[in-house]
């Protein structure tokens, strides 16, 4: 591989606390995060980091709530101070620049887009996109323009006037990435920049960077906490646990080589009573929609509770079909009023006995969710791709406290 | 002969005599800089108290009351002219505008010195651990106590109730300055800080004008407090309402307490209502239509 390394992460630490020394000394013999924050008072952000970003990738870092993934993306411009290790960003130390080098390396090296989108209240539309020229003190007209295009690319030229409080959501995140974009960053750095968003337009919002990147050309470092996310967005993928790399990979061997291994691992280690089937990782009171409900009620549903999509079933409910949130779309639109038109009947089904070595790899196939029947055919339950990662990463953590 | 035991003589221990010595070697030493302050401040209260006074009255009420109108609203407008025509009727004129010209000199002493403190102690914890206790201390003390160490620096009489009350009046406005910058949004300080701000470019373009509204609603206070501490420090001689009052009081004609009282009422509903108004006020999207 001779691509150009972007970001070179080195034995990266974050201890939040007055005694890192300590607390790094625990971790090298093995201590537990959780321990050591019992026992010294030393919050173990991230530990022994190392991984590289490749210029013009999109690295997604994945991880469930507190794995340090927000404590990573901040250390790569110094939002948070690294403890320990390095990060070289183009050939440059990011970690020895003093405050002047360091802002200046900020200015253009770094576009950022958050969480909860960051908007400044007191600042329109256009003054939040053109912030950073303003700061890199370019000339009115210039930033102005500069910050229209912006705004232009991600679909709100109409909107420069407004304050960010009008738009919704969705809008919001926008004005965020042309915020990002203005300054023309060699890198983004997005913190679950989309979890915020329902499910429809975080799909769209989805599509629209990936239709970005291919004009844009940047280095991505995309965090999310959701595995559908990150096998859509990215061309790599690290993750996280306990402030740690865990696997790097394509989304290929993420989903399954590792995955696999997991597997295994898990059953040669656990009781085989404990052996996990459908029915312990499938949702059962999921939303379902019945014959006699049109498109529009299932939208309704759909959107109410944030969903990709939904079941449909008899009233017996047995088994129709699914129906994804752009079919129910798609279908309102055609204003189609039979509901088993437009649902696929081509669900996967599984019986609740099934075990779950054999459903992951459905699970991999399909972007579609899985549905739990019964001999008769009666919904029990819906298995999504993200439940059986979570019941694994739960089981695996209960191995690990054994 | 149990009385014998609390009948032994235990001398006084000398505090006024201590206090008395600190208090003249401050003086002494101040001297000079008690001197600046208390020309600034007497020609500031009387130039512009008897400069307002010598413009007719009925001019100054129209203007007050048109300014009022025209930025805040009708309600306003028309409180403002009821209530300084009351206070003229009143024979009050005089003195409300004292009153007025002194709390606004006090505030604006308080916030000078109160505001960048607020700053100060909002970007750093150290000084916010040690300013802290001390405005707690401060907000426990009851007005009068602030008035009786003025009078060695600064005798009896408006200089001396100028300094009291911007000392009684400030901690509103270094807290809620610190507060309102503390309390921004975590990831709207990161926004900032990714962009390379510099700390200035920060504290200007985006945590003093979040901090805003809070600051407002401090300055409102500190307002609030300087009217109470200005007619309190009629005690050491400052004039306006307040001296109304006492004088009443002391030669008990509680009909003329009361219309000084009334005064100081209607003054301090118009500084309230204006203060709040101004700080109520949020932008307005240039693109909505009305
Ligand atoms: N300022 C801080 N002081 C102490 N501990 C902290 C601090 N910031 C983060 N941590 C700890 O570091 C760990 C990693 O936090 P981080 O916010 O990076 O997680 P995350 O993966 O982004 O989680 P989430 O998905 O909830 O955003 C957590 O255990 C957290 O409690
Ligand atoms: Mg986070």
């Amino acid at each position: 591989m001779d691509k150009k390394v972007m970001i070179q992460i080195k034995d990266l630490y974050k201890i939040f606390g007055k005694h890192p020394a300590q607390a790094k000394k625990l971790l090298s013999q093995g201590v537990s995060k959780e321990e050591i924050l019992n026992k010294t008072g030393q919050a173990v952000g991230v530990q022994d980091t190392s991984f590289n970003v490749y210029e013009g990738e999109t690295l997604v870092v994945m991880g469930l709530s507190g794995s340090g993934k927000s404590t990573l993306i901040r250390m790569l411009n110094r939002l948070i101070e690294p403890t320990y290790g390095t990060v070289i960003v183009d050939g440059t130390d990011v970690t020895t620049l003093d405050d002047d080098e360091l802002r200046m390396f900020r200015r253009k090296q770094f576009g950022m887009v958050f969480q909860s989108f960051a908007l400044f209240p007191h600042r329109t539309v256009l003054e939040n996109v053109e912030f950073g020229l303003e700061i890199q003190e370019v000339d009115e007209e210039t930033r102005r323009n500069k910050a229209q295009e912006s705004l232009e690319l991600v679909g709100l030229g109409g909107w420069g006037d407004y304050l960010p409080e009008k738009l919704s959501g969705g809008m919001k995140q926008r004005v965020g990435l042309a915020r990002a974009l203005t300054v023309d960053p060699a890198i983004l750095l997005m913190d679950e920049a989309f979890s915020a968003l329902d499910p429809l337009i975080r799909s769209d919002m989805q599509d629209e960077l990936l239709k970005l990147e291919s004009q844009v050309q940047k280095t991505i470092v995309f965090i999310t906490h959701d595995l559908d996310e990150a096998l859509k967005m990215g061309d790599r993928i690290v993750l996280m646990k306990d402030g740690k790399v865990v696997q790097i990979g394509t989304p290929d061997e993420i989903l399954t080589d590792p995955a696999t291994r997991y597997v295994e691992k898990f059953v040669e280690n656990v009781d085989i009573t404990k052996v996990l089937s459908a029915e312990d990782v499938m949702l059962k009171h999921q939303h379902v929609v019945t014959l006699k409900d049109g498109p529009r009620t299932a939208l309704h549903v759909i959107k109410e509770f944030g969903l990709a999509g939904v079941m449909v079933v008899k009233q017996n409910r047995e088994l129709v079909g699914y129906l994804s949130a752009e079919a129910a779309v798609q279908g309102v639109k055609n204003e189609d009023a039979w509901i088993d038109h437009i649902c696929t009947q081509e669900v996967p089904t599984v019986p609740p006995d099934e075990p779950l070595k054999q459903i992951f790899p459905m699970v991999a196939d399909s972007r579609d969710p899985i549905a739990v029947v019964d001999e008769k055919r009666n919904l029990k339950g819906v298995i999504y791709r993200g439940s059986v990662l979570a019941a694994l990463a739960e089981q695996g953590e209960q191995m690990y406290d054994e | 002969m149990m009385s014998n035991i609390f009948n032994f003589e235990l001398p006084k221990f000398p505090l006024d005599k201590i206090t008395l010595a600190i208090l003249d070697f401050l003086t002494e030493a101040l001297a000079g800089v008690t001197k600046i302050a208390s020309n600034f401040i007497e020609t500031g209260v009387e130039g512009l108290g008897e400069g307002i006074i010598a413009v007719p009255t009925l001019v100054v009420i129209a203007v007050i009351t048109f300014v009022v109108w025209k930025f805040i609203g009708r309600n306003l407008g028309i409180f403002a002219l009821i209530g300084l025509l009351v206070t003229w009727n009143l024979q009050l004129w005089d003195a409300t505008i004292y009153t007025i010209v002194l709390v606004l000199l006090s505030t604006i002493l308080a916030l000078i010195v109160g505001i960048p403190l607020g700053i100060w102690a909002a970007l750093d914890d150290r000084v916010n651990k040690v300013i802290t206790p001390i405005l707690d201390f401060m907000q426990t003390m009851p007005p009068f106590v602030y008035l009786i160490p003025m009078i060695p620096f600064f005798g009896l009489g408006t200089v001396a109730a100028a300094f009291a009350t911007m000392i009684f009046a400030v901690p509103p406005a270094i807290r809620l300055t610190n507060l309102g910058i503390r309390q921004i949004d975590k990831e709207l300080i990161e926004a900032s800080e990714s962009f390379g701000t510099t700390p200035a470019q920060k504290l200007l373009k985006v945590q003093l004008p979040l901090a805003k509204p809070t600051i407002m609603a401090g300055i409102n206070q500190t307002i609030m407090l300087a009217l109470s501490m200005v007619v309190i420090a009629a005690m050491i001689g400052a004039g306006g309402l307040g001296g109304k009052v006492l004088a009443a009081l002391t030669r008990f004609r509680p009909g003329e307490a009361f219309e000084a009282g009334l005064g100081v009422v209607i003054v301090a509903m118009l500084l309230d209502r204006i203060t709040q108004n101004v700080a109520g006020r949020r932008r307005k999207s240039p693109a909505e239509t009305e």
